[in-house]
């Protein structure tokens, strides 16, 4: 297998590194549930925090993986607006990059900060935490482990996809990911919050939400920023929003019994979802929560392990 | 090229003679993924038949290794399990075949992270010498000495477990 | 001034159908003689196996002086156009201050003058400070050497601003020249709206920004009875109502920018800032389409949109960095392509470069009539070369090309029969 230098997006995986990082976020779920939380394999690693964005489930998911994993983790802050010159993002990046840490993650509201940062900075892991509207891969691989344990395998499934794709980097991901690991993508939403040209990834695009739900086996709700549905006239109201594109367990009874439901959360309860949804059995959203913190620890390790090579011990 | 150094008959007759010595009222014993695991099955088996209450765990040291920067993790799914208390128990450790010492330390290093046992043994089927860390076994079934470029593996074939020895890059 | 041969060169001259291997004379500044003439030359350039055109013009370029020297001045800018075959080139007004009144017009051509290089023909601003809402003195501007008006990079947005533009600039003779781009179409756009841009995860601006402006401008050009040109032209719906409007008689031209033939919206995977430009690189359609403008005639010229700009400007992730790449010094390399292509004659696309700017904007130069100020180029048109960004002229280094192959490339450059420039010296 190609060995990770830095992790992206899901563009740059393969289906084997795809399935790795998913299957050692597998083998972490176990130290997260021992009473005592801790393995030595990162110790005397450095991780750096550097969330340009507001975002403290993903942050607070990436401080404890590394912690229990015995990293050293540091978080920064640093708030910035998009329109904001960017010498201070690679002034920032580099003055961090000379304190020698092991691996920087990174969330920017700009797509492809990573890339641009990982241009200038040598030595230093980069880990995409989310990148605008490009990529947000550990939320993804946290998504194919907790279907993996739902499921076994996603291939061959259908996952349908609602809300403001054109603003996701969790749609983008997963178009990418359901490419490579063979399940099929369905995306909901009405025209104002699609990107150009989104039916290239081969996914079905419904505007219905009632239509696209039978058949899934799992419905995945995206999160609902209400300010930019109404002040770029992508919705004229959230009442009108949730009447068409939100889930509530009448309209999940129309994807049939076994169909799950994922959100990345933070959820909007009442918008997006109901909260009778959210809480039921179906809901495997806390599980996601969990397993991002075992997925964000898989991938530390892996990039600040070697070239693989041998298995087994000595 | 690879020549069996102890046949199948050897290694089950080092099994039993290992269960007999560890034989007690009651046994906590842990194994270390993969070989020590199906060591520790093998001598559990034994010690059931001589209705020897045992208390079994299985560790995976995968995460516990010093040598991350030179391998990457290891993605198969072998969960440490260890379904008793381990505070003040007297534990068997159990691996298949003992070498410089790295496993057993890290190994060490888990099973402080569950807990606090009363006191710990090591016993290995095989000792091939080689030792880097001031490490020894308790108990061991065979004993044979390996030079640095030759690795020694246990063999677990279902028609019959023996032990390998082949030639390596050193 | 020595007596100036040029000899055994291909001597191309469109505006007056001259393309035939011959020998140029040059005497005090001027073209004296094409062919056969008595006498000696003080000084010979065997141009054998090159081509002899009239001087390059440039007719969109953003010199940044005054204002902006950080990124370009009238002195690197002549320097970078010199090295790039060019001895003409209007510079664009959004400078600091604008070129909205007639003092800032006359310091460039002053201070281009000083430099001696290269002719900078300032374009005025249509409207004070750019801002889209008062016109400026265009007849002042045009007594202090503007040849055209535009606010270039700022859309004239309001159709009623533009309407009354047009219909003074038409009292006039004068030409506007538009960035088409319908901002409220483009808003936060960093790239062509598509694909691309979809999976970049970037806010995308769609073509119909440029060709809704189009299309409203040539409504109001028929109605003004104006003269209108189209700055960088680069979608198919745009080439097409050019074209249309033409047909129909009306006074509206175009121009096409040589990344827009050359390069698509491909060139930004990897948010590749070097290759964001407004108006962005678009789809394989778009480009296609440029190029058969360029083959029918409906786009007479080619200009660079030459747009320097300093590395903090561009080294910031994708959606911040700063529109436009350098254009002066791969102009000619790149047009030459067409060429190859059979898109065009050497001839024709060398006038899209000299006679055909030189028309619209009431330039003398752009040819080698006999009499004419002596701005020549003489170039390889098979030589090859790698383009290295640092060894750029020009203080912007932000090319898509970096790396690249180039076929062709300039190796002399005369203006008023001086060589500014030889064989990768600039004189």
């Amino acid at each position: 297998m190609k060995s990770l230098k830095h992790l992206f997006g899901i563009a740059d995986l393969d289906r084997e590194q795809i399935e790795y990082l998913v299957n050692l976020g597998d083998s972490f779920i176990d130290i997260n549930r021992r009473s005592l939380k801790k393995a030595p394999t990162l110790r005397g690693k450095t991780v750096i925090n550097l969330f340009f964005e507001n975002s403290t489930r993903t942050r607070t998911s990436f401080e404890i993986a590394g912690k229990r994993l015995s990293a050293d983790v540091i978080n920064i802050s640093a708030s910035t607006s998009a329109t904001k010159k960017g010498e201070s993002l690679l002034d920032t990046g580099q003055t961090l990059a000379a304190m020698q840490p092991h691996v920087l993650v990174i969330r920017h509201s700009i797509s492809g900060t990573c890339e641009f940062l990982a241009e200038h900075l040598e030595n230093t892991a980069i880990v995409n935490a989310g990148d605008g509207a490009h990529e947000h891969p550990t939320q993804i691989l946290t998504d194919l482990l907790t279907l993996k344990q739902a499921w076994g395998t996603p291939e061959g499934k259908t996952i349908t996809m609602v809300g403001d794709i054109a603003h996701s980097r969790v749609a983008r991901s997963h178009l990418l990911a359901a490419k490579k690991l063979g399940y099929k993508m369905r995306i909901v939403a009405p025209r104002t919050l699609l990107p150009a040209e989104v039916e290239r990834y081969g996914c079905e695009v419904y505007h219905d939400f009632d239509e696209a739900l039978p058949g899934s086996d799992a419905v995945y709700m995206l999160r609902v920023q209400s300010e930019r549905l109404t002040d770029s006239c992508a919705f004229p109201s959230i009442r009108e929003y949730h009447e068409a594109y939100g889930l509530n367990s009448q309209r999940l009874k129309k994807a049939g019994d076994d169909c799950l439901v994922l959100h990345p959360g933070p959820m909007n309860r009442g918008v997006e979802i109901a909260t009778d949804v959210a809480d039921s059995v179906k809901s495997h959203i806390l599980a996601q929560v969990e397993h991002g913190v075992a997925i964000r620890m898989a991938v530390l390790a892996a990039l600040c392990g070697g070239d693989g090579g041998d298995d087994g011990k000595e | 090229m690879s020549k069996v150094i102890f046949d199948n008959l050897t290694v089950n007759q080092a099994l039993d003679s290992m269960a007999n010595s560890i034989s007690s009222s009651e046994i906590y014993m842990i194994g270390i993924q993969r070989g020590g695991a199906r060591v520790a099955d093998a001598l559990q088996h034994r010690l059931q038949k001589q209705k020897v209450s045992v208390q079994r765990g299985n560790l995976d040291i995968s995460f516990y290794r010093d040598d991350l920067d030179t391998i990457a993790p290891n993605p198969e799914v072998r969960p440490s399990k260890l379904p008793f208390d381990l505070s003040d128990k007297n534990i068997w450790l159990i691996d298949d075949v003992l070498y410089t010492g790295r496993t057993i330390r890290a190994a060490l290093g888990e099973i402080f992270d569950y807990g606090r046992p009363a006191s710990i043994k090591l016993a290995v089927l095989l000792d091939r010498g080689g030792r880097e860390l001031p490490i020894a076994a308790d108990l061991v079934g065979l004993a044979h000495q390996a030079k640095p470029e030759q690795s020694v593996k246990l063999i677990t074939d279902p028609e019959g477990w023996f032990v390998e020895q082949r030639q390596v890059k050193s | 001034m020595p007596k100036l041969k040029i000899e055994n060169g291909h001597v191309i001259d469109p505006a007056n159908g001259i393309d035939k291997k011959t020998d140029l004379w040059v005497e005090d500044g001027k073209v004296t003689a094409i062919g056969k003439h008595s006498g000696t030359a003080d000084q010979i350039i065997d141009a054998a196996g090159k081509i002899v055109c009239p001087g390059l013009i440039d007719m969109h370029v953003h010199l940044r002086e005054p204002g902006q020297e950080w990124k370009e001045d009238i002195e690197s800018g002549s320097r970078a156009a010199v090295a790039g075959g060019i001895t003409s080139m209007c510079c664009m007004p959004n400078t600091g201050p604008h070129i909205d009144h007639a003092g800032i017009a006359r310091q460039i051509i002053e201070r281009s003058d000083q430099v001696g290089l290269c002719n900078v023909h300032p374009i005025g601003a249509v409207t004070k400070n750019l801002n889209g809402k008062e016109l400026t003195e265009m007849r002042e501007l045009t007594r202090a050497g503007c040849v055209a008006f535009s606010d270039d990079g700022a859309p004239i947005w309001h159709a009623g601003v533009m309407r009354k533009a047009l219909e003074y600039s038409a009292s006039f003779g004068y030409m506007i020249i538009q960035h088409a781009e319908e901002l409220a179409l483009t808003k936060d756009g960093c790239i062509n709206e598509g694909w691309i841009s979809t999976q970049l995860g970037v806010t995308g601006m769609p073509v119909e920004g440029e060709d809704s402006m189009i299309s409203r401008d040539i409504m109001l050009t028929r109605r003004a009875d104006a003269r209108y040109h189209v700055a960088h032209i680069s979608s198919k719906g745009g080439v097409k109502m050019v074209r249309d409007a033409k047909a129909e008689g009306l006074h509206v031209t175009t121009e096409a920018a040589p990344h827009h033939f050359a390069l698509t919206e491909e060139e930004v995977l990897g948010f590749n800032v070097d290759a964001k430009m407004s108006p962005p690189l678009r789809t394989e359609e778009d480009r296609l389409a440029v190029i058969e403008g360029l083959r029918d005639g409906t786009i007479e010229v080619i200009a660079t949109d030459h747009a320097p700009h300093h590395e903090d400007d561009k080294r910031c992730g994708l959606s911040c960095a700063a529109f436009g790449i350098v254009g002066l010094e791969t102009m000619l390399p790149v047009s030459l392509g067409l060429v190859r292509d059979h898109v065009l004659s050497m001839s024709d696309m060398i006038a899209k470069m000299t006679c055909n700017p030189a028309k619209l904007l009431n330039l003398d130069s752009g040819t080698l009539s006999v009499g004419a100020e002596a701005d020549i180029t003489i170039f390889d048109a098979g030589a090859t070369w790698t383009l290295d960004r640092e060894k750029l002229v020009s203080k912007g280094k932000n090319t898509p090309w970096h790396g690249k192959k180039m076929t062709g490339q300039v190796n002399h450059t005369i203006k008023a029969g001086r060589i500014v420039y030889q064989n990768g010296q600039i004189c």
